[in-house]
């Protein structure tokens, strides 16, 4: 590893980690609506276009269905596609070839068909985008087995996990926060791909696990540091994969601290948060000092003014105030 | 890019050139395995033997058997839930389909898919898709690997006169025109969606006509003719393999016998079955070989008695086969690092 840093983005990252695999792998292609000429819808696929031509950054009608199924029929042909949708809402119009086709052929062909297909979106909520552009559908798309999902939070992870996602013989998902675009941070020049099978402790701690993935984990940092000023040291836990869940990172860290609260932006019913609380009260009930809490989204379509906005979703102030109470139980 | 549309009209097919004897036997064999091969399943469903849904493709041989006989090993299938004659024409074994419909693991799909989910990466069959239209974009995508590698595959694609309503089947012909795909979009219209009759789910029932505003080549042909089914394939497939994108055919055809086995046919007189069963494929085939002096009684006898026997033998190899231990149950939910087939196998894989 180089020791020379260099500063970057969250962008950035994601771009050079498609750029290195166009570069290392002639398979590997990139179609979506808007990849190409415009740079992508937040500008992630900027300048790919000029450096490896229309034949590898295609520019896709509005056609979520025709180009997600054809990125799993190129896939199962041979090629390494990634797909780019632009939000998470446009992915239900993909539904049934990531569900019905993406998820199933392996399982339904008896182990013939691999589908190495990696789909990125864009996920969340907090850029005043209303209920059309905000969801957090991840929790869903976690509920089917066949497919693969990631949510990298940190820029370490938007540059190290496209790599071994195109490697994977399976359907991943890739969820990007719409808010961690911009978010800066300095990588190796050579920086490395990840590990995708496993959560991350990003803080070590002893009095209560805080449990995120993507867009809160900046939030649930700061509300840790928050925390660490009144004498509560929380461990926080990224769980980086969502499907399939790392349960022996996530109830590792709960059997040490004893205390868990899971912030999800997600809305609470059925969600994440929601699987993630069964999962640790199945696997370490008697290891729990409390009941464990969740901090979700509120139950109503994202609101675009931005009071309410801040309102729906989990905030520093709202995962501190959960965190007390879960330690002073 | 020049547009060429032909309407089928009357009843006698679009006058297509007689096949030399030989290959016309042929076609008329591999008609004759699909007809005995389903005519048993429906049989075998009355006994319990196969479960689920099972949807035969009785009246519509012609269109499997002429436009698969066009294509080589090389080229792709994505098929529906009505595929048993796509999968034995494209030279499945019919032991291998007969042990997938009784749920075996002996059978193509390991007994995990059944009569909708047929699937034989080596024979480049990808399936069966019980989603109306939604192989289509999948098979785009196929079409596009192979452009993209700089191959001279087609893909072929089925879909009924229904998909033609699904948004993915429009998406996919823009998408497939605009990047000028090899790719074969075979419409089956039997006329009806499940039981809902074409005019009263589609605006314009002229499907090629609609299908050649996406700037694609689009036929219609007479889906009971396995002669002029074949002949357009091949003049759709030659164009497509020059390069000049994505075709269209339409197949005019009828399915003789009930959507599936549920199906107590209230949307259709039998009169309309009757006009229709008097235009059976394999009886017209045997007519015009008749007419011409080129159908040798006694082969044609020993051939059907082959195809019986044949699907006797599948269905002795199907009752005999084991079932997969439910411990493989969770099995290939995700791929295994060793299994049955790798992504591309069988580039050997044997044609029609």
């Amino acid at each position: 590893m180089s020791t020379t840093l260099v500063e970057t983005t969250y962008r950035e990252a994601m771009r050079e980690a498609m750029r290195e695999a166009m570069q290392r792998d002639e398979r590997v292609f990139l179609m979506g609506e808007d990849v190409g000429a415009y740079g992508g819808c937040f500008a992630v696929s900027l300048g790919l276009l000029e450096e490896f031509g229309p034949e590898r950054i295609r520019d896709t009608p509005l056609s979520e269905s025709a180009f997600v199924g054809a990125g799993i029929g190129a896939a199962i042909a041979g090629m390494r596609p990634i797909v780019e949708i632009m939000t998470v809402n446009f992915s239900l119009l993909a539904l049934d070839q990531i569900i019905n086709n993406a998820a199933t052929l392996s399982h339904m062909s008896g182990g013939q068909v691999s589908v190495p297909v990696v789909i990125r979106m864009t996920t969340g909520a907090g850029r005043q985008l209303a209920a059309q552009h905000s969801h957090s559908l991840e929790g869903w798309y976690g509920h089917i087995p066949g497919i693969k999902l990631l949510a990298p939070a940190t820029v370490e992870d938007a540059r190290g996990m496209l790599w071994p996602a195109l490697q994977d013989p399976d359907p991943v998902l890739i969820f990007e926060h719409g808010t961690l675009y911009p978010m800066p941070g300095s990588l190796a020049p050579d920086a490395a791909p990840v590990d995708i099978s496993r959560a991350a402790v990003r803080r070590p701690g002893k009095d209560v696990t805080l449990l995120t993935y993507g867009g809160s984990l900046p939030k649930v940092m700061a509300a840790a540091e928050e925390l660490a000023t009144t004498g509560i040291e929380p461990e926080v836990v990224d769980l980086r994969v969502l499907r399939p869940l790392d349960d022996e990172t996530i109830v590792g860290s709960v059997r040490r601290t004893h205390r868990a609260v899971i912030v999800d932006e997600g809305w609470r019913t059925g969600s994440l948060a929601a699987e993630i609380t069964t999962r640790l009260v199945e696997q370490c009930f008697f290891d729990l000092d409390g009941p464990v809490q969740r901090v979700c989204s509120a139950e109503v379509p994202m609101p675009y003014a931005k009071h309410l906005e801040e309102a729906a979703l989990p905030q520093v102030a709202t995962i501190v105030a959960a965190a007390r109470q879960v330690v002073s139980g | 890019m020049s547009r060429r549309r032909t309407s089928a009209t009357g009843t006698t097919g679009t006058g297509a050139i007689a096949p030399p004897t030989q290959h016309r036997f042929e076609l008329l064999r591999q008609m004759t395995r699909i007809r005995l091969f389903e005519e048993r399943c429906v049989e075998l469903y009355s006994a319990t033997k196969i479960r689920g849904f099972l949807h035969v493709g009785i009246g519509e041989e012609a269109v499997a058997t002429g436009v698969l006989t066009v294509l080589t090993a090389e080229d792709s299938i994505v098929s529906t839930y009505r595929e048993h004659g796509h999968a034995l024409v494209r030279g499945l074994s019919m032991d291998s389909v007969m042990a997938e419909m009784f749920g075996k693991v002996t059978g193509c799909s390991r007994g995990r898919g059944g009569s909708m989910h047929l699937f034989d990466v080596g024979h480049r069959f990808y399936g069966g898709n019980a989603i109306v239209g939604g192989g289509i974009p999948m098979a785009v995508g196929i079409a596009l690997a192979d452009r993209m590698r700089h191959q001279t595959s087609v893909t072929a694609c089925f879909f009924g006169d229904g998909a033609y309503a699904e948004g993915e089947f429009h998406e996919s012909a823009n998408l497939a025109a605009l990047w000028r795909l090899p790719l074969l979009f075979c419409c089956e219209n039997n006329l009806y969606a499940m039981g809902t009759a074409i005019e009263h789910e589609q605006a314009e029932t002229d499907l090629a006509l609609r299908a050649a505003s996406y700037g694609m080549a689009s036929w219609s042909v007479d889906g009971m003719d396995v002669a002029a089914v074949e002949e357009a394939t091949r003049h759709a497939v030659e164009r497509i393999r020059a390069g000049d994108g994505p075709c269209f055919l339409e197949l005019r055809t009828y399915r003789f016998r009930a959507h599936s086995m549920y199906d107590p046919e209230l949307y259709r007189d039998k009169a309309e079955v009757g006009h229709w069963r008097e235009r059976d494929p394999l009886e017209l085939l045997t007519a015009a070989m008749r007419a011409d002096g080129e159908l040798d009684e006694d082969a044609f006898e020993a051939m059907t008695a082959e195809a019986r026997a044949e699907v006797d033998r599948a269905v002795d190899t199907a009752e005999q086969a084991p079932f997969e231990p439910v411990e493989d149950l969770t099995r290939f939910v995700y791929s295994e690092a060793v299994g049955p087939g790798p992504t591309r196998a069988g580039e050997e894989g044997a044609g029609s």
